[in-house]
């Protein structure tokens, strides 16, 4: 394999993003209320529990199929194209909402999961995570696997009324489980 | 996993100037700021979203979190958005944006920076970063682009004058290449190896 190219070093979004990044509609990957619709929600806390209340989070994710989108349209929504990106921010109460479908598995027996960036002006750089959907395909999942056994559910949402509820703990005690990709720095 | 998400329809080719966007002309030094994106193994990053957000001339956001006593210029908002070439290129027109105090320390100043939101050919090659002026005497003071502890790696967040991209009587120009992480291509980038646990 050729050596790769060293990255541009990542920097933190800063204060000043929220004119700048959030855009219409933006956390609906699909409209609220349509048929299949649920809530991918949770709050967003930093190392001392308390509430993150200007963070942005990104998700990417299959459709309810496990077909991975191939559409454009993220930026100027049409209510009809699932283009499986979406971006929040969280309010003075650190809460996101998103409004998506329950993804599918991309490989028979495979767990599906929601991939989640987290962006904040307390972090030097973006940090990724998943959100599983509970379920027994779990315990099958290589990268669960990889885990303390104490941490897996930090990676795992939890379904209620609307949908999935997924918190995510900066730092501190119970800190989320965050992933580091080939070439990403340290 | 693959995000193609964004295309022509999503991005108007005029948002990637910044200095038409109201109905007079911007105050401050109008300047071209371009680039190659590139991934891991050196490959054009194509028909890709890029956003930038920055304070005005005077070091001033239109963030309302932003109380800095300079003056807001009315005929600019700093917010600009484009799509890379066939090439991996970008391009911006904008204005050159001032240094801005903040209450980090005692005399805080930030540095001229732009913010870059980037996206990849998968959603791991994520990333939002900034781009600094070359010779800024405030970079060596700034906490934020010094938290890069190494040198080589801050130096790759600084843009190059380029005299060949200046206009006569119009605009300065300055460059700015960015590489990615890894690439859409590598066994070790399959999403269904997942990633390494920090």
């Amino acid at each position: 394999m050729s050596t790769m190219l060293t990255a541009t070093p990542g920097e933190t979004i800063g204060p000043f993003f929220g004119y700048a990044l959030p855009f219409d509609r933006g956390n609906e990957l699909v409209p609220p209320g349509s048929p299949g619709a649920i809530q991918l929600h949770g709050v967003v806390t930093d190392g001392h529990g308390k509430p993150v209340p200007d963070a942005l989070l990104e998700i990417w994710q299959a459709d309810a199929d496990g077909v991975t989108p191939k559409a454009t349209g993220s930026l100027r929504r049409d209510a009809w194209t699932f283009t499986g990106w979406g971006r929040a921010s969280t309010d003075d109460e650190g809460r996101y909402i998103f409004s998506t479908v329950l993804p599918g598995a991309t490989q028979p027996d495979s767990a599906p999961f929601i991939m989640v960036a987290v962006f904040a002006r307390g972090l030097l750089n973006r940090l990724f995570t998943r959100a599983y959907l509970p379920g027994e395909q779990l315990s099958g999942d290589p990268l669960l696997n990889s885990l303390p056994a104490e941490r897996r559910h930090t990676m795992v949402a939890d379904r209620d009324g609307h949908g999935l509820r997924f918190d995510i703990k900066l730092q501190g005690a119970d800190e989320t489980v965050f992933l580091r990709y080939p070439g990403h720095r340290p | 996993m693959w995000t193609p998400c964004f295309g022509e329809r999503d991005v108007h080719p005029l948002e990637s100037d910044l200095t038409i966007q109201h109905n007079g002309a911007p105050i401050g030094e109008r300047t071209v700021v371009t680039g190659r994106i590139v991934d891991g193994d050196g490959r054009a990053v194509r028909r890709q979203l890029v956003e930038i957000w920055q304070a005005n001339a005077s070091g001033r956001y239109i963030h309302k979190r932003d109380q800095h006593p300079a003056p807001i210029d009315p005929n600019f908002t700093g917010v600009g958005r484009c799509l890379t070439d066939d090439d991996g290129y970008y391009h911006f027109t904008t204005i050159k944006p001032g240094p801005y105090p903040w209450k980090n320390h005692h005399n805080a100043w930030r540095p001229a920076h732009i913010h870059f939101s980037l996206f990849g050919t998968e959603f791991t090659q994520r990333m939002i970063t900034q781009m600094y002026f070359p010779g800024d005497p405030l970079s060596g003071l700034d906490p934020i682009l010094q938290s890069i502890t190494d040198q080589k790696a801050r130096d790759r967040l600084v843009a190059s004058y380029d005299h060949d991209l200046t206009t006569h009587e119009w605009a300065t120009g300055y460059r700015w290449d960015i590489v990615l992480t890894g690439s859409a291509r590598t066994p070790i980038e399959n999403p269904d190896s997942g990633g390494e646990h920090r």
